[in-house]
């Protein structure tokens, strides 16, 4: 297996760090998006979040990424606040809980983190597709990455099949009416809105594509 | 964006340090992870009240700590839930072996952070039941939606919870009492302006100078109706009678009427608002029994109110009469 089929502890991490980097960068249009439909403080909190990620990455020194994703998901438990705390929290502690012990994933095992991570959230926020929330972005780009193992992709290949699916489901959240979260009290009137959860999930994807080829 | 602050990222803990000064004498402020106790928790034998939520609602909750209501509360940042782990020092700070009660309003963020302290504190060994308010009659389509939200009633539980948990009632029986509490309120709000967070720098919505917003939540949230301005009896005959409709309230009722201010409407405009309420209610043959009028639950600089309704008994009338010692509520003490 070359190493570009699997993304060890240092892809990992710079995963990570582009993740913050692209969050702190659409920092006011997930604010902007939040304002619409919701509270305003998705862009904010998801800010300070993996800031306090970025401090524990320095900190880290080991080469289990399961560990490190654990420790990804207690930082944003611990500062992100609002729903996305709790929601993205629990998505890195079950992916780090799939990637226990191991020095990389393969497809395989990145297929297997982030289906146990997006299961997480399903059983934490209680939505489905189609209410508007996260899941929308998330949800395809699992069944994109499953898909193109089928057909013998390679992992920089499926992560960006996964990222594509994850903007088609967040632009597929403009015209739905939002059945979760503070966006569902607008009722109607949340239809037309990009959802703000999606776009951060679809940004963390994207990262993730970009640390595949990069690495 | 005007507003008296030093920087927008430090509002929470630089109100929590201006508190600790304040009234170190009657709480226990904690600002890394952020909580507020009162100064002589934990009360042993006691069942302990925590409640929290984001800030931008002063007093609520740490307005509200203090003996015969909350022992502690955790406020996160402006308009943003706290996290589990300010929950967890703050029930382990003021449980005294009698287990602790969350109060958590209905919101998606809070819901989620009050569930995962609650595992966390009972991992530690530590009985926690939560009891999520939902009294908000704005949120019709409950079903489809993240369900009503919790507004007024809120505090009402925390008052009657407060003076039964210095009864020395069981936790089972102070989170029942929360459960009916919820189940007797109901409330609406209204807005004359939005308002701004610290954070954003934008006003929540916009509104004409001649409209307002019916129906809105505690977070600068839209509400469910535009409308053009009317006479505040016209508005109170508009929020009131959806809520009396919606329990139903019914003749021969005894209720406390609670008149709050959102933050940026003087008093002698909510006395206006009890009056149009008083009028309507004796309309329907329902007695005022208590009332509560003033700023409790507030969004920020938001104009506008909310009416609260709660049916009484002689129990419920009996807890609330119980002394309150706290920074925003105080009586009997």
């Amino acid at each position: 297996m070359s190493p570009s089929d699997t993304l060890g502890h240092a892809a990992v991490e710079d995963w990570l760090r582009r993740f913050a980097a692209d969050i702190a960068a659409n920092k006011a249009l997930l604010v902007k998006l939040d304002t619409a439909i919701g509270d305003g403080d998705h862009g904010t909190n998801m800010d300070r979040g993996m800031r306090k990620v970025l401090e524990k990455l320095d900190d880290l020194d080991g080469g289990d990424v399961g560990a490190t994703l654990k420790a990804v998901g207690m930082a944003l438990v611990s500062s992100v606040g609002g729903a996305a705390g709790p929601l993205y929290g629990t998505l890195f502690l079950q992916m780090g809980q799939s990637a226990a012990g191991r020095d990389s994933l393969d497809l395989e095992g990145w297929t297997a983190a982030l289906d146990a991570g997006v299961k997480g959230v399903q059983a934490r926020g209680k939505a489905q597709e189609g209410d508007k929330t996260m899941l929308d972005a998330l949800l395809p780009a699992v069944e994109a990455l499953r898909s193109a193992a089928g057909e013998g992709a390679g992992l920089a290949e499926a992560l960006e099949r996964s990222a594509g699916a994850a903007r088609a489901g967040m632009e597929a959240t403009i015209p739905l009416e939002a059945r979760k979260g503070r966006a569902s009290y607008l009722g109607p009137r949340s239809v037309g809105h990009q959802d703000p959860g999606a776009t951060s999930s679809h940004l963390l994807l994207r990262a993730a594509a970009d640390a595949a080829r990069a690495g | 964006m005007k507003k008296l602050i030093n920087d927008p990222d430090a509002v929470t803990r630089e109100a929590l340090e201006g508190m600790a000064v304040a009234h170190g004498d009657r709480v226990r402020v904690s600002i890394e992870p952020a909580y507020v106790v009162r100064a002589d928790a934990p009360i042993q034998g006691k069942v302990a009240i925590v409640s929290g939520g984001g800030a931008g609602h002063e007093p609520m909750h740490g307005g509200f700590v203090g003996p015969g209501m909350l022992d502690a509360a955790c406020p996160g940042a402006v308009f943003t839930s706290p996290t589990p782990d300010q929950m967890l020092e703050a029930t382990k700070a003021v449980d005294g072996g009698a287990g602790v009660l969350h109060i958590v309003k209905n919101y998606t963020g809070d819901v989620l952070n009050f569930e995962m302290a609650a595992d966390l504190a009972k991992g530690e060994g530590i009985d926690v039941e939560a009891v999520v308010i939902n009294d908000d009659v704005a949120v019709e389509d409950s079903l489809y939606t993240a369900g009503r939200r919790g507004v007024g009633a809120t505090i009402l539980a925390e008052k009657l919870c407060g003076a039964a948990a210095d009864q020395g009632r069981s936790l089972a029986d102070v989170a029942e009492l929360c459960r009916r509490v919820n189940a007797e309120a109901r409330s609406m709000g209204m807005a004359l302006t939005a308002c701004t967070t610290p954070q954003s720098g934008e006003p929540s919505f916009e509104l004409g100078d001649d409209e307002m917003e019916i129906g809105i939540g505690i977070h600068g949230e839209p509400g469910r109706y535009r409308e053009k301005l009317a006479p505040a009896a016209a508005i109170v005959e508009r929020m009131a009678s959806v809520v009396v409709e919606d329990l139903p309230f019914n003749s021969g009722d005894r209720v406390l009427a609670f008149v709050n201010g959102m933050g940026g409407t003087p008093l002698i405009e909510l006395y206006i608002v009890y009056r149009d309420l008083h009028r309507l209610l004796a309309e329907r043959g329902i007695t005022i029994e208590r009332n509560l009028i003033g700023d409790y639950i507030t969004s920020l600089e938001m104009a506008g109110c909310s009416i609260t309704l709660l049916r009484l008994d002689d129990e419920l009338t009996s807890l609330w009469d119980a002394p309150v010692d706290t920074l925003a509520l105080r009586w009997g003490a």
